[in-house]
């Protein structure tokens, strides 16, 4: 991939190269992929969504994200109820590799339990743990 | 994990700094480092498909058979009738030998490879292996070859390496780099190649017209310089996986292996039993009653990929499976019991717990519109 590594400090990371940007009420948030995990799997050539009204848990996958060769997990780096999907990744699912924070978005989650963020990682904590 | 654990060191192509510079990802293949992807799996396929591309397979084996015994020595070892690749044919306007895809089998009709087999002169063919089988082939060969008078065997591994430069505009590159015509398809030739003595061979393994050039190792980087300043798009082994799966090329260790044979394969066509080769009696017993299994070709018709290992309901397993970057679709191939192989034929497959319905296409699953 072309595109050049980025940490956005704005977002919080799940060790398991998950994304969060909660909103400033603290009670919904968007969920994806981190840029490590997109270079790691390559061009991701399916994505399925998950159903709008599902629940999510943190640590645990809620949609599977394919490369050519791999099939990986997407973990969620918190829990809620899923309200919102991106279906432009289902039908381009490349943008989660050229845009992995912006179209490349998967899902929007409304929290039940928005003091699990404190188990995230900041950008350059998260930074630092790649480097291990 | 320990960084003092002993690991085996994984062989390099002479191009693997090209690779490396050019961004590649890199996966370890048949004991060789080799790049799995560049830009993105979907661009080199469609590159392919509509211009030009260029792989490194450097890591797949070349034997040698040469002598007046050869010929005797290749019809039993190999499935096809390799008297039938001719020699001195109009290639091109220059002389040339004739290519031939055969597979390698057992006594009991299991394949032990699938090659490509060149003809270089009378009395000396160079056959192509698969890079995880080329040790068990050499062996194989030489094993046989005692029993024939003048048949000597040549492990031509490292004096070779080789470039697939496959897609329409391929032949054009390559002939601005060449010193007389490119031998015609299905034939193989040496040339020079901006000063290189290439085997240039019309073949490849992509569903694209193009060829696959066989040069020096220390040759190798100049020509895919100059074939990528040209326009060659590199392209990695998972371009290479989609395109062939496209139009149902086999893959060995996926689609074919020693526990299967090349009917239920649907290589039939490859296998000659009149030749007398290793295998051909439990060949034609295979051939006249029927396997119990085909391999067939399929299409997802909701939505995923199913993988090799997936399990098709009601008996079958899929041997190879991906996302086709020319239909958009997941295809794939599976060994399903021979009355479900027919087209139309509509299977259901376990894909990690989701079932995922396929139906049963006609092959090649890809062809260009015409």
């Amino acid at each position: 991939m072309t595109v050049e590594a980025s940490y956005p400090e704005d977002l919080l990371y799940h060790p398991e190269h998950d994304w969060a940007r909660i909103d400033a009420g603290l009670e919904e948030a968007t969920l994806g992929i981190t840029w490590y995990a997109q270079d790691a799997l390559g061009e991701v050539v399916f994505f399925e969504l998950p159903a709008v009204g599902s629940a999510v848990r943190k640590d645990e996958p809620y949609a599977e994200v394919e490369s050519v060769k791999a099939v990986s997990d997407v973990i969620a780096p918190l829990s809620g109820e899923i309200i919102e999907v991106n279906g432009s990744v289902e039908q381009d699912p490349h943008v989660i590799n050229t845009d992995p924070y912006g179209e490349g978005w998967l899902v929007r989650v409304r929290l039940s339990d928005p003091g699990e963020r404190e188990a995230l990682m900041d950008a350059g904590a998260y930074v630092a743990s790649l480097g291990s | 994990m320990s960084s003092s654990e002993k690991r085996p060191p994984r062989a390099r192509t002479p191009l693997f700094e090209r690779h490396r510079d050019a961004g590649a990802k890199l996966v370890e293949f048949a004991g060789f480092e080799m790049p799995v992807e560049y830009e993105g799996v979907t661009a080199e396929h469609l590159a392919v498909r509509e211009a030009c591309g260029i792989f490194d397979v450097s890591h797949m084996g070349e034997i040698e058979t040469s002598g007046a015994g050869a010929l005797a020595l290749l019809q039993r070892v190999l499935s096809n009738d390799v008297s039938a690749i001719a020699f001195g044919v109009e290639g091109g306007g220059a002389f040339a030998g004739g290519a031939q895809y055969s597979v390698l089998c057992r006594e009991d009709g299991g394949v032990l490879d699938d090659v490509f087999t060149y003809r270089l002169d009378e009395h000396r063919y160079l056959t192509v292996t698969n890079a995880a089988n080329h040790a068990r082939d050499l062996e194989w060969f030489r094993s046989h070859a005692e029993g024939f008078a003048d048949a000597q065997i040549t492990d031509r591994i490292a004096d070779y390496a080789m470039l697939a430069v496959q897609g329409p505009l391929a032949r054009g590159f390559v002939q601005a780099l060449s010193d007389s015509p490119l031998p015609a398809r299905m034939t193989a030739a040496f040339r020079r190649l901006s000063g290189a003595e290439v085997l240039v061979c019309g073949t490849g393994y992509t569903g694209e017209d193009g060829v696959e050039l066989l040069c020096r190792p220390e040759d190798a980087p100049t020509l895919w310089d100059q074939l990528v300043a040209r326009g060659a798009k590199p392209a990695g082994l998972a371009a290479r996986d989609t395109l062939r799966l496209e139009v149902c090329f086999h893959l060995y260790g996926n689609d074919l292996m020693v526990e299967r044979g090349p009917i239920e394969a649907g290589l039939g066509w490859c296998c000659r039993e009149h030749t007398g080769f290793i295998g051909a009696e439990a060949v034609r017993a295979v051939r006249e009653t029927g396997p119990r299994e085909r391999l067939a070709a399929f299409e997802i018709v909701t939505g995923g990929i199913a993988r090799p290992g997936n399990e098709v309901l009601g008996g079958g397993v899929v041997t190879s499976g991906t996302m086709s970057p020319s239909l958009r679709t997941g295809i794939g191939l599976a060994y399903v019991p021979a009355e479900r192989a027919e087209p139309g034929s509509e299977l259901q497959i376990d894909v990690r717990g989701k079932i995922r319905s396929a139906v049963v296409k006609q092959k090649p699953l890809y062809r260009k519109a015409q």
